[in-house]
């Protein structure tokens, strides 16, 4: 008798998740689509838009810095003994280049990006939702969406590719001092190395891609915040919501990017 | 003849609500509740907690879409209106809401510039001068570059009374302007939503519990209950009625405003 109660709570504890995450997609792929009918319209409040970017690159460039040079250094350090059994250690500059250009800055920033920025979002437009400054805003006659919506996203979506430029370059700097501490190499054959491995081919969709991982970190973040409920809970649940929802989607559009990209740039 | 008449009742009326119905799932809230608010007036809506004051002031900005009704401002129904005509009516009316609602991430300045520089083209100088001019009313030139966080609950009041009537509204909308704070602040704010009223000629609804905020105030009265408007005049009227329902709303609240008269 225990047991069967026990399986009805687990199944309706199963079933209620299922019914949140499904209506978290319709939502988002609705605040998505006012998000479009809504961007080309004016006024475009670029003051905003210039203010957000300047403060998402200056909030995240410290930690991406750091994670950008150890991800150099700890690839570069992995890869050595592997490429020395393979008799190929002069390749190791290149396969790291390539490693860090196609996949590795794009997806650890973007995850590095979600959780400091989604979460932030998440959590200031949700205090805005609850305090009633969003009605406030409607109330005067400004639209909101446009003011702190289209603002943000845009911001993300344009701040994290110019990121990701930078921790590939970071990254190469922890590269390279990781290959001066196994083997001597000069700076100049490394970056000779690099640049010889490196095609357009695996740049460019690298980078590309950091353009929709910017907009899921924009879109799930303030999708959460915006339509935060239930006071101070509400804020906290948007903002924890909101980074783990824009890490997955950030695996799974990557998971779907990767073959898109090789489609569109071949490797072989 | 009767249209006539009706058109004549528009005219004075600067808010009308006719039949407004509001439900949340199967909690109806507001059930076919009719208001007529003339111009220069007053009004106090009182009421228990829970029973639609703040949603009736929200219906009539459409920040809560009504199942049912009209409402109409100045003689036109902003519940047909499309969101830019509706904005239009919307620069013609402040909203002070419960907590203030200020922008914690402008300053006082900022918060009182937000609504100048989005729907007026007044120059730097003239827009300088009316945030002055509007601090001044509310005795808060101080606070020009603090930030909210900075302010007490009294002056988050205050700069959220500035900065809905920067932009000179025919009509003021409160949302219980004195809850949580002291009563001499509160007789404060009261005092100040009166003069600001007579100075700027505005209409104002005020949603409160405060009764001596009412009787600064008011020009006329409702009760809301149960969804409808149950009892409407001066607040002397409702405050001498023998209506059961009245001395017991009241009771409790003529005891309050007494201990706050002793305390002022």
């Amino acid at each position: 008798m225990k047991n069967s109660k026990t399986k009805v709570i687990k199944r309706n504890s199963i079933e209620n998740r299922l019914t949140e995450f499904f209506i978290m997609i319709a939502g988002l792929w609705q605040f998505q689509l006012q998000f479009l009918k809504q961007v080309f319209v004016p006024p475009y409040e670029i003051d905003q838009i210039r203010k957000h970017m300047d403060e998402l690159g200056i909030k995240t460039l410290p930690i991406v810095s750091v994670t950008g040079f150890i991800i150099g250094l700890v690839i570069t350090m992995q890869m050595h003994p592997v490429m020395v059994r393979f008799g190929a250690e002069a390749f190791l500059p290149g396969a790291v280049g390539i490693s860090i250009v196609r996949e590795l800055a794009p997806v650890i920033t973007a995850l590095i990006f979600a959780g400091r920025v989604s979460s932030g979002i998440g959590a200031e437009l949700g205090s805005m939702r609850v305090t009633e400054q969003i009605d406030a805003m409607e109330v005067s006659a400004v639209n909101p969406f446009k003011y702190l919506v289209i603002t943000r996203v845009f911001a993300t979506t344009f701040i994290l590719p110019i990121l990701t430029v930078y921790v590939i370059f970071i990254a190469f700097v922890g590269s390279f001092i990781a290959v001066l501490l196994v083997q001597n190499m000069s700076y100049a054959y490394f970056i000779d190395k690099v640049v010889s491995s490196v095609e357009f081919g695996d740049a460019i969709p690298g980078v590309l891609k950091t353009f929709v991982f910017g907009f899921i970190v924009g879109i799930v973040g303030t999708y959460k915040g915006y339509t935060a409920t239930n006071g101070t809970e509400g804020v906290g649940k948007a903002a924890t919501t909101a980074v783990v929802v824009s890490s997955l989607m950030i695996l799974i559009f990557d998971m779907v990017l990767v073959k898109v990209t090789l489609w569109l740039w071949p490797t072989v | 003849m009767a249209v006539a008449n009706s058109i004549i009742l528009l005219m004075n009326n600067v808010v009308e609500i006719n039949k407004v119905s509001k439900a949340f799932g199967s909690h109806v809230v507001l059930d076919n509740v009719s208001l007529n608010v003339e111009e220069g007036e007053n009004i106090i809506v009182f009421g228990q907690s829970g029973t639609g004051k703040s949603v009736l002031l929200k219906c009539i900005v459409r920040l809560l879409e009504p199942d049912k009704g009209d409402i109409f401002i100045e003689g036109t129904n902003v519940l047909t209106l499309r969101i830019k005509e509706l904005n239009d009516i919307r620069k013609n009316l402040g909203f002070l809401f419960q907590g203030a609602a200020l922008y914690d991430s402008m300053s006082v300045r900022e918060n009182l510039e937000f609504p100048l520089v989005r729907h007026f083209t007044f120059t730097d100088a003239e827009r300088e001068e009316k945030i002055k001019s509007v601090l001044e009313k509310v005795s808060l030139e101080e606070a020009i570059d603090k930030m909210p966080s900075e302010l007490s609950g009294g002056m988050k009041k205050r700069i959220g009374l500035a900065r809905s009537i920067i932009t000179e509204p025919k009509l003021m909308l409160y949302d219980e302007p004195t809850t949580g704070l002291d009563p001499i602040t509160s007789k404060e704010i009261s005092s100040l939503i009166l003069e600001l009223q007579k100075s700027l000629k505005m209409t104002s609804i005020v949603v409160t519990h405060d009764l001596l905020c009412a009787e600064i105030i008011a020009d006329r009265a409702i009760v809301l209950n149960e969804g409808i408007v149950q009892h409407e005049g001066t607040i002397t009227e409702l405050t001498t009625s023998r209506d059961p329902f009245l001395r017991n709303f009241f009771s409790h609240e003529i005891v309050e405003e007494q201990n706050r008269r002793n305390n002022v």
